[in-house]
């Protein structure tokens, strides 16, 4: 009799509270957030590509590294960084990974057309590649020279590190900052403060050439959901339409990669979560069952 | 006239009995605090209360370790220093973020509970107030602490309350510099809330807490059947060994083993939430910096304030104005709107049975609608939601006023 009477009034409380945070949670943000569906990263809407050739493509890739370095291959850029980022508003990124990052379709189209792969209207590379197959062949010649395997790490440097930031692991455009040592007399650093003033100069030609400077990347794995980030990724203008970051073309395996790093950098406390969690709530639970007795041995008598 | 046995050893039962009172001190407190058997796991709550306090105490002492009240240093310090290179400082911070939103819940279960039982009425009247008190501080102590990470709901939810302050059409917008100590929320306005939260407002609250259980002392708590009991009498049956027969027990050791198991139960649902489920408690868009520059596409207050914000949003700005005001104050007046005699559980007083079930309705889908964008059919059941809270309250001594006698006993 009385137990019921209590797991009634339990019954209640956990309806009211379940109510409101489903409006205030699943609810309100499917309401907020419009659902975008992606495509798992296989760019439907790009044309198959032509089988290519990678000697062939290895004749052609003078028309690219007038403009990218390919450092695997000892092919330095023409340009440091910061003068690329004068003129085109951003370092043209080394394509030593690109193989291994791109979704051939994309790197194709981005040859021929690179407002058409990246949806945005402004995108500092020109067309470069007059032919599907032309582009084929380069692209199998980024292949065929990609590591076979790159860390999660080079792989978010590679796609996305000329524009993002990432200060949680101390990365700029630039590069990683460099360990130096502050002058013992003057505890100055002016090692440190040229390559400060480096990245603000170079920040500000991207800023320019963006309107905005892109986000520093840090904590979005927090400040974002995962499906988001995906889709985000996959087609920037399906979340934000009008936005200035390009589709990037990554491919599926070289996203959940970026995903890792960018997990790794702003949660990297979930480990640890999920490690301790169980024992702890373990311990609550022979807490409450042993509470239980006790509970029991006091009011066996009085009621 | 005081006596200390000189013979007696130091700090031995006696040599302390003699200085501090302790038996007396744990009789009064303790073994000899009667409470009514006739109650249910809802009168735990107090206690739940005390502890999520406590937890929030404890855990919020660990970070004040390592945050840095500073606008440009503040996010970091927290999302990273404390949150990745301090041992365990995302297990302190998660256990405070969860514990302040948790702890709402548990007011609310509290203070409708209240509610339901009638423990407002017939000396209970100052209970009542000192808890709405905390009520209120906890309010300003969880949004002190809110904009602490400033993140952008830090930010933006610090501009759109601190704005409520120039009163609408009066435009005192000195009122809401004065509160910034700027024209925008920036230094001077993180470094006055890091202040509150951390000493004025904890201080206040720990006051309060200790008012609270002051005002309990002489009514006692009420019971499932607002019955009326002669403590002292039957406090002698159970001190006789009548333990069936006596309507009272004391705190502890009986009443207080069933708070413990209570609080067994709360603790593995509150680590599962702070473990693997907190988002709800910790907004994802506060991940992102503030941005003076950049604002976020929808802006809210956390979910236990999304009932009164949604009394404001649907009219006009000053009545939106008047009626958060009056939302926020109205509770207070409970003990004298209900002008009922009657001491008993909400079912058996009719019609205030009726609302008391549409009051908590109510909160709840104003709780629902404050959070989802004022648009469309959100902000006609907004509009009538917000009214029908004004008109439960303003009909409550009305309704109360014709309620039949029904006595404290089924
Ligand atoms: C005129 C200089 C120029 C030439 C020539 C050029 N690129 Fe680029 N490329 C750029 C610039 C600048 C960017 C960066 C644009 C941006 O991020 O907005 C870029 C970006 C890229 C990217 C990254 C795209 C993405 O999705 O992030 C790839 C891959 C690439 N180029 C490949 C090539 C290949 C292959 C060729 C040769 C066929 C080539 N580029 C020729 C300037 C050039
Ligand atoms: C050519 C420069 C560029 C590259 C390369 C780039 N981004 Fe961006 N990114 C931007 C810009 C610009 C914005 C700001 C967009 C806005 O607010 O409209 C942005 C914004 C973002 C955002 C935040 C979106 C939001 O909801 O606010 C995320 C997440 C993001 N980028 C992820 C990535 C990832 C992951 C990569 C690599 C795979 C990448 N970006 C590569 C320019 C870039
Ligand atoms: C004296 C006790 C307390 C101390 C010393 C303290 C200290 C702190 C500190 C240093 C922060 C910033 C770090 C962070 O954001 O996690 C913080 C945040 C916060 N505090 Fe407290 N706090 C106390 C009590 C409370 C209470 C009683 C509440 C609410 C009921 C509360 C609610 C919050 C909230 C909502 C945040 C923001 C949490 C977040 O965004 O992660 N705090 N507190």
């Amino acid at each position: 009799m009385k137990k019921m009477k209590e797991l009634k009034v339990l019954a209640v409380v956990v309806f009211f509270t379940l109510i409101t945070y489903w409006g205030v949670e699943p609810y309100a943000h499917s309401v907020m957030h419009k659902h975008v569906e992606g495509h798992d990263f296989k760019y439907p809407d790009l044309k198959p590509a032509p089988k290519g050739n990678p000697e062939k493509g290895k004749q052609l890739i003078a028309t690219c590294t007038g403009c990218h370095s390919i450092e695997s291959q000892g092919i330095k850029a023409p340009m440091d960084a910061l003068a690329a980022s004068k003129a085109y508003g951003v370092n043209p990124p080394d394509l030593s990974n690109a193989g291994a990052l791109y979704d051939e379709k994309f790197l194709v189209d981005l040859m021929q057309n690179p407002n058409h792969a990246t949806k945005v209207k402004k995108f500092a590379m020109p067309p470069s590649v007059g032919s599907a197959q032309d582009a084929a062949d380069i692209a199998a010649y980024l292949k065929s020279i990609a590591p076979k395997e790159i860390s999660n790490k080079e792989a978010f440097e590679s796609a996305c590190g000329r524009c993002h930031a990432m200060r949680y692991a101390k990365w700029t455009q630039l590069g990683e900052i460099p360990k130096t040592k502050p002058n013992i007399k003057t505890k100055q650093d002016p090692e440190l403060m040229k390559f400060k003033l480096q990245v603000a100069e170079y920040q500000e030609n991207l800023a320019n050439y963006m309107g905005k400077l892109p986000p520093d990347l840090s904590t979005i794995i927090r400040a974002r959901s995962k499906q988001y980030l995906e889709t985000f990724v996959e087609d920037p203008q399906t979340q934000l339409p009008g936005t200035a970051m390009p589709r990037v073309g990554v491919t599926k395996e070289a996203y959940e990669k970026i995903e890792q790093y960018l997990e790794a950098v702003g949660d990297s406390s979930k480990p640890d979560r999920e490690r301790i969690g169980p024992w702890v709530i373990g311990y609550f639970v022979i807490f409450t069952l042993l509470a239980y007795l006790w509970y029991k041995s006091n009011w066996r008598d009085i009621v | 006239m005081a006596h200390f046995d000189p013979n007696a050893r130091p700090f031995s039962h006696k040599w302390l009995n003699e200085r501090l009172a302790i038996d007396t001190l744990k009789r009064v407190l303790s073994t000899e605090y009667w409470i009514p058997k006739n109650i249910n796991f809802l009168w735990a709550m107090g206690m739940v209360l005390a502890v999520t306090f406590g937890l929030l105490l404890l855990s919020g002492i660990f970070l004040l370790m390592y945050y840095i009240p500073d606008t440009k240093q503040a996010f970091d310090s927290v999302n990273y220093t404390i949150m990745q290179e301090v041992g365990f400082g995302w297990l302190w911070r998660h256990i405070h973020a969860v514990a302040a939103s948790v702890v709402f819940l548990i007011i609310y279960i509290h203070m409708f509970t209240g509610i339901y039982y009638g423990s407002y009425k017939r000396g209970r009247e100052l209970i009542w107030i000192s808890g709405m008190l905390l009520f209120v501080t906890f309010s300003a102590e969880a949004f002190s602490g809110y904009m602490l990470p400033w993140g952008q709901m830090s930010y933006w939810a610090g501009m759109v309350i601190t704005n409520l302050f120039s009163m609408g059409s009066l435009e005192w917008n000195w009122l809401v510099e004065w509160i910034r100590g700027d024209y925008v929320p920036g230094q001077a306005f993180l470094g006055r809330f890091f202040m509150l939260h951390v000493l004025l407002l904890p201080l206040v609250i720990i006051g309060l807490i200790i008012f609270h259980f002051g005002t309990l002392r002489i009514p006692h708590v009420n019971n499932q059947d607002g019955e009326e009991i002669d403590f002292e009498a039957e406090a002698e049956k159970w001190k006789a060994g009548k333990r069936k027969e006596a309507k009272v027990i004391p705190f502890n050791p009986v009443f207080l083993s069933k708070d413990v198991f209570v609080l067994g139960v709360y603790f593995i649902f509150f680590f599962y939430l702070v473990f693997y489920h907190y988002q709800f408690a910790m907004d994802p868009i506060n991940f992102d910096p503030a941005d003076p520059l950049k604002t976020p596409p929808h802006i809210y207050p956390e979910w236990y304030f999304l009932w009164s914000y949604e009394i404001l949003r649907p009219f006009p700005k000053d009545p939106g104005l008047i009626a958060f005001g009056f939302a926020q104050v109205i509770f207070f007046f409970l003990p004298f709107l209900d002008r009922s005699p009657n001491v008993a559980p909400a079912n058996r007083r009719r019609p205030f049975r009726c609302w008391f079930w549409l009051l908590l309705i109510d909160m709840v889908a104003l709780t629902i609608l404050g959070k989802l964008p004022p648009v469309g059919i959100y902000t006609t059941l907004g509009t009538i939601f917000a009214w029908l809270f004004i008109i439960l309250w303003i009909a409550l001594p009305f309704i109360t006023k014709r309620e039949k006698l029904v006595g404290g006993k089924k």
